[in-house]
């Protein structure tokens, strides 16, 4: 089976086909994101300072893990597809699923970071005379990325997942190798559709976990020797703090899809 | 909702089969999680690589493993038995840290306390720190039974019947009726599981009542 898969992976009569699915596949994923960042951030920023609007958050990511992917997206699908005309009918559900998908982590996320700041360091930034915006920008969201940009990761891999059910809804990208072999009962396009959606997951996950690694103070991952008890507080205590970036993943939201 | 009154032995299978999908994994992946848990927590050059490898697990796509498993081991396509594996490998990787993470953050001077008291390593381990580790384990149990009931229905794509059936006929059959109570009932059987757990966990851990709520 592994040679067969490796067979049709380099068949260069597939190059073409396979370039053209992930562009997509990664388009879909790239704009559901940024749309939700553009929605979640701003309001995760607002309740994590702010303090209003905890329970909403809360219960927003449990109602949205518990929320089936499949039958969300199905519903989506049949409901708007017949009010919508040419090719938006197929893109414009399946698209509003994935932000609908992305939003909860990236809120929880984004929320926690700002929440989890040690309150210590926030009046330490108003004594020193910062304002409301600049104890954010200055002293909460440094100290919050790793949170957030684990809260993004979160929406990352949800939305490839989700954007490879979606194929099943007439979506294009790379899960169109997944149905489409199911469709003719061809294993061996199932399984390397399968094998280029495992990888591109991965690798997304893997270049966010460098991007962590590089944007995070290293004051804040804990790169750079602290005095004992200055610690963030329920900070993983892992031998290596380079893997610290890469571990710190906790899953707000699990990849349902 | 006459499709639900004309439905309902079906729906009750379809029920079943999600339940058995989605909770024989979370029992085993927690069977499998506590020793790994354990020497991620001991060893501690094996907590990195531990972490990491559940960490990609996890980044895998449903839908791709179902179909790749098959090819793995040997198994039809159609077979649950893929999609039960599937469940437990997300399982375990929701599961290590948890573990790793709850037994490491109980108090060394209790260790100490214990050992003082004769416990032995693993008498001590099953009496004093896994149970104080219950909490944290219990916070993580749910959220992979949570997203184990949303997984599982996936599997409807390759043909897997339970509760996600009903989504691939409404889908099929431009039905809403279907959809709607399959996503009612999945949504339902995750707060049953979730609430199971939490009731589970206090009739685990009494001296937790004792204490003011925080």
């Amino acid at each position: 089976m592994i040679g067969d898969v490796l067979g049709w992976l380099t068949d260069p009569a597939h190059a073409a086909d396979i370039g053209r699915r992930l562009l997509e596949h990664l388009e879909y994923t790239l704009v559901a994101v940024l749309v939700a960042a553009i929605i979640a951030v701003p309001l995760g920023l607002w309740i994590g300072h702010t303090g209003r609007g905890k329970v909403l958050v809360v219960t927003l990511a449990g109602a949205a893990r518990a929320i089936p992917t499949l039958g969300l997206l199905y519903f989506v699908v049949l409901f708007l597809g017949p009010r919508l005309s040419g090719d938006l009918a197929f893109y414009l559900p399946n698209e509003l699923v994935l932000v609908i998908l992305a939003v909860p982590p990236i809120l929880s996320g984004v929320y926690a970071g700002i929440d989890e700041v040690d309150p210590a360091a926030r009046d330490a930034a108003k004594g020193m005379g910062m304002r409301g915006l600049e104890v954010l920008r200055k002293v909460e969201v440094p100290v919050a990325l790793p949170l957030m940009l684990s809260g993004l990761r979160s929406a990352f891999l949800q939305v490839i997942a989700t954007a490879t059910i979606a194929a099943t809804a007439a979506l294009g990208g790379l899960g169109r190798f997944l149905i489409d072999g199911l469709a003719v009962r061809d294993y061996t396009q199932m399984a390397s559709g399968a094998l280029l959606v495992a990888l591109l997951a991965i690798v997304v996950d893997l270049v966010l976990a460098t991007v962590q690694r590089l944007v995070v103070s290293p004051g804040v991952s804990g790169r750079v020797d602290r005095r004992a008890g200055r610690g963030r507080g329920g900070s993983p205590e892992t031998a290596d703090p380079a893997e610290a970036a890469v571990s710190t993943h906790r899953p707000a939201l699990p990849t349902s899809a | 909702m006459s499709y639900f009154t004309s439905h309902l032995s079906d729906i009750a299978t379809l029920l079943g089969r999600h339940l058995y999908l989605a909770v024989l994994p979370l029992l085993i992946g927690l069977l499998i999680a506590l020793p790994l848990g354990w020497l991620a927590r001991r060893y501690s050059w094996l907590y990195p690589p531990l972490i990491i490898g559940t960490g990609l697990l996890y980044t895998l796509p449903s839908l791709a493993l179902f179909i790749l498993l098959p090819g793995l081991l040997g198994t039809q396509i159609l077979d649950p038995f893929n999609v039960l594996v599937a469940m437990t490998v997300y399982t375990v990787a929701l599961l290590v840290r948890t573990v790793a993470d709850g037994l490491g953050a109980v108090p060394v001077e209790v260790q100490m306390s214990a050992t003082a008291m004769g416990y032995k390593p693993l008498a001590r381990l099953v009496r004093v720190e896994l149970p104080l580790a219950v909490p944290v384990i219990a916070a993580g149990l749910r959220v992979a039974a949570v997203s184990n009931v949303s997984i599982v229905s996936v599997a409807a794509i390759i043909g897997v019947s339970q509760l996600g059936s009903l989504f691939t006929d409404g889908f099929n059959r431009n039905f809403l009726d279907p959809i709607v109570i399959g996503i009612v009932a999945c949504v339902v059987l995750a707060l049953v599981l979730d609430l199971t757990i939490v009731g589970l966990t206090r009739v685990l851990t009494p001296w937790q009542r004792l204490r003011v709520a925080s």
